[in-house]
């Protein structure tokens, strides 16, 4: 495969997952600004922050209010990271492979890119907000469902689930770091109202309000820290993503007969996920373990690139 | 210039769909099939066309129009249909009139004889900026040097076919002419199993077969196909992503490719990896930066050394363009009969070659009534089409064509012939023209009995590019 190829497979499931995770955030946010009314301006702030854009707000607008944010994450030309943004971005990259992509699995892609371009070719009202952002998740998935029902199981599917996996991780980390001060567990705020809707925007963003409940009676910082760190089962968890990159990277490794320098690096932080509790991380620092998982997660992505010649 | 001369039909022959009128021999089944068809689900089954190519993904970026998106060629679903015995007439001058160009070629890049004859102007040659002095005694491997070629054929009557131009460099379109068939087999299956129709969907294979049989040494394995695309914006490129997939190559572009030990290779996950014939979509100019165009980022540096030496293949080789150039053409005639010794099979279009002046001041008094081309130009760019003009637009480019006549030929306005294409209002008249492909591997040439049909969608147009509102038809050629 050619390296161009491969880089090409990379980022155009790394857009998928941004897209789809933007949505996410926004119906998040969405949710919180219903339910608090006018007191929202920090939490679209720190929705911003999550998604990575602040500075690139701050560039086009003065404050941060719920109609603005959403349009920005959602389809502002000037926001290369918006859900529009990344479906194109998808798409362009999806075109550049296609050569490597099973006919379905291009053809859910462009469809998609043609529906949400429509979509969002204006400013979405907040009636029809909610609609808007279950059809991005949906194509997304149409996406990835075509992909997973057509294409073989081998380097190409491989790289392309290493970039699905390593965007995941960066987005749920840094949902995490946003809200680290929520998680800190602290007696003082455990219980509050205010708390109890933090804890519900974060497990919206990461889709898991409903398995979050099974599997735990009652809500709690320590709770929800371990679910999106630690739980493998948990397919946003840092510890599942951990664990599909180094399933694919090494799947990539036996096929070529060559062991990269990427796969014992992502082996390692797998294996720290693996084995770390939360009491060890809540004793070092919710704040520094996340920050280093977020540097050594881009270190990776380095690695990868530079490992299989994406770029020369 | 409708009006003018009733056009010839395909669908009704010479006397054109007035009632009581027979279709022409290979319409019949079609048309039998027609009138049985509900109007509507007709109407119905064009619509869909349009959805299944949007989604798809079978579109051509126009360059120069605003929002540079991509957009569709759109489709007719009437296709235009070839007899079996017009089929073998075409074949026969087609493959006289490709052994005749690479055999113009070759000679041109060696002992230059047809100069020495005096049958081909030699300044026409070296002033020519499609001749490369590069190219000079090159041997390229299997000795071809056009292995895919698109020759544009019109026709103006029941006998009379013309070649109205050559494309020996590299011939676009041909993944139309397999998406047209998959869709039309899609969209009404049943009427192939009433009119019996040559296959195309052989020609990746096969190009792949002719590209592997002009690879310059014996590889261990199968030789390594690539094919070079100028990458995502380029006009045409959904048809080198649809080549490759379907030849199974890799589809590379310039920056991918590097000299490594004396090969041109790739840069794969796995290291570099060498090339044996690259099937490029990118122009001679833009080929090798150390040789032709400095600022060019879509080739390789050093391809040609290693061209040269016989490391590599180059299809269509580099300087193949001195073939199609629009000045040669007026002497494809002479070159034919110099290399086979034989009148050409299909008849050129008279052409006058501004360049001489008696021709430019005949050019210059008749103006309204011909087509003048640059000899450079192609997709029907900065041309006059004189019938169709106003005065003001003949004034303008008489002018141009004083203050550069060498860059100009003319050529009667041909009454092209018309193929009924699906209307609001039933079946309507318009002019078409046709581009089969050839393929030329060392031991054989193989043209694919099918190619693509060009309409001009505009009622009385006869301009068929699609960068100026032309559409597609699926060509059929006959069983016998």
């Amino acid at each position: 495969m050619l390296g161009r190829t491969a880089a090409g497979l990379f980022w155009m499931f790394r857009y998928l997952e941004r897209a789809e995770n933007c949505a996410r955030l926004i119906d998040a946010g969405f949710r919180i600004a219903l339910t608090r009314g006018g007191q929202s301006a920090g939490e679209w702030e720190s929705i911003a922050a999550t998604a990575g854009v602040v500075s690139a707000y701050r560039n086009v607008h003065d404050a941060f209010d719920g109609a603005r944010v959403i349009d920005f994450l959602l389809r502002d030309r000037r926001n290369p990271s918006s859900a529009m943004a990344s479906i194109e971005a998808a798409r362009t990259n999806a075109r550049a492979v296609r050569t490597a992509l099973t006919r379905e699995v291009w053809e859910a892609t462009n469809e998609a890119y043609l529906i949400l371009r429509d979509i969002l070719a204006a400013p979405v009202s907040e009636r029809g907000l909610p609609e808007a952002l279950s059809l991005i998740r949906r194509e997304v998935a149409q996406v990835r469902g075509a992909f997973h029902g057509t294409m073989l199981r081998n380097d190409i599917f491989n790289f392309c689930l290493v970039g699905t996996y390593l965007e995941r991780a960066d987005n749920t980390a840094r949902i995490l770091d946003v809200k680290y001060y929520v998680l800190l567990p602290s007696p003082v705020l455990v219980g509050t109202a205010a708390d109890n809707v933090q804890w519900d925007m974060i497990l919206r963003a990461v889709s898991a309000q409903r398995s979050f409940r099974w599997l735990n009676s009652e809500v709690s910082a320590y709770g929800i820290a371990q679910f999106l760190i630690l739980d493998r089962r948990m397919p946003r968890s840092l510890a599942y993503c951990y664990a599909g990159l180094v399933d694919n990277l090494k799947n990539i490794g036996s096929d070529y007969r060559f062991e990269a320098p990427s796969t014992a690096l992502a082996a390692a932080s797998h294996r720290r996920l693996a084995e770390g509790s939360m009491d060890e991380i809540f004793a070092s620092g919710l704040h520094e373990f996340i920050g280093a998982f977020i540097l050594a997660n881009n270190d990776l992505g380095a690695r990868i690139e530079a490992d299989y010649r994406f770029y020369g | 210039m409708a009006g003018a001369r009733r056009a010839y039909d395909e669908m009704w022959g010479a006397g054109g769909n007035v009632a009581g009128t027979a279709p022409t021999p290979p319409y019949r089944d079609y048309c039998a099939w027609y009138d049985s068809a509900d109007p509507a689900f007709l109407k119905a089954k064009a619509a869909d066309c349009e959805r299944v190519f949007r989604r798809t993904g079978i579109t051509f970026n126009v360059y120069g129009q605003e929002d540079a998106a991509e957009r569709l060629i759109p489709f007719d679903i009437v296709p235009r249909i070839i007899s079996a015995s017009e089929w073998r007439r075409l074949s026969r001058g087609i493959e006289q009139r490709v052994r005749a160009i690479n055999a113009f070629l070759y000679d041109i890049y060696h002992r230059q004889e047809i100069l020495r004859a005096g049958r081909v102007p030699l300044n026409l040659i070296v002033s020519n900026k499609a001749f490369l002095p590069e190219m000079i005694g090159v041997e390229p491997p299997g000795g071809v040097y056009t292995h895919i070629v698109g020759v544009d054929i019109v026709r103006t009557g029941s006998e009379e076919f013309y070649v109205l131009e050559d494309n020996a460099r590299t011939p676009s379109g041909v993944s139309y002419m397999l998406e047209n068939r998959e869709t039309m087999l899609q969209m009404f299956p049943e009427l192939f199993a009433r009119v019996h129709v040559r296959e195309v969907s052989d020609y990746p294979r096969l190009l792949r077969r002719s590209l592997a049989a002009c690879a310059p040494r014996a590889s261990s394995g199968a030789p390594v196909v690539a094919v070079l695309t100028p990458g995502i914006y380029n006009s045409a490129y959904f048809e080198h992503a649809f080549l490759a997939d379907q030849m199974g190559a890799e589809l590379v572009e310039g920056g991918d490719l590097r000299v490594v030990d004396g090969c041109i290779a790739m840069r794969t996950t796995r290291g570099y990896r060498p090339i044996d014939v690259l099937y490029r979509r990118v122009d001679d100019d833009f080929l090798d930066p150390l040789v032709f165009r400095p600022d060019s980022t879509l080739g390789a540096p050093g391809i040609m050394d290693i061209y040269r030496a016989g490391g590599v293949t180059i299809a269509n080789a580099p300087g193949a363009g001195i073939a199609d150039d629009k000045a040669i053409y007026s002497y494809m005639p002479e070159i034919i009969e110099f290399y086979t010794g034989e009148k050409a099979l299909l008849n050129n279009v008279p052409t006058w070659r501004c360049a001489e002046q008696e021709s430019l001041r005949y050019v210059l008094e008749h103006l309204n009534e011909l087509v003048v081309k640059e000899v450079h130009g192609s997709g029907g760019y900065g041309m006059l089409v004189g019938p169709a003009a106003s005065t003001k637009e003949i004034d303008a480019f008489a002018a141009k064509l004083r203050s550069n006549p060498d860059t100009y030929i003319a050529q009667p306005t041909l009454a092209l012939s018309t193929a009924p294409i699906l209307t609001e209002k039933g079946l309507a008249p318009r002019h078409i023209d046709f581009r089969p492909y050839v393929l030329v591997s060392p031991d054989r040439i193989e043209i694919t009995p099918g190619g693509l049909t060009r309409v001009a969608l505009r009622e009385g147009s006869l301009v068929v590019n699609s960068s100026q509102g032309g559409g597609t038809k699926d060509t059929w050629v006959l069983e016998d």
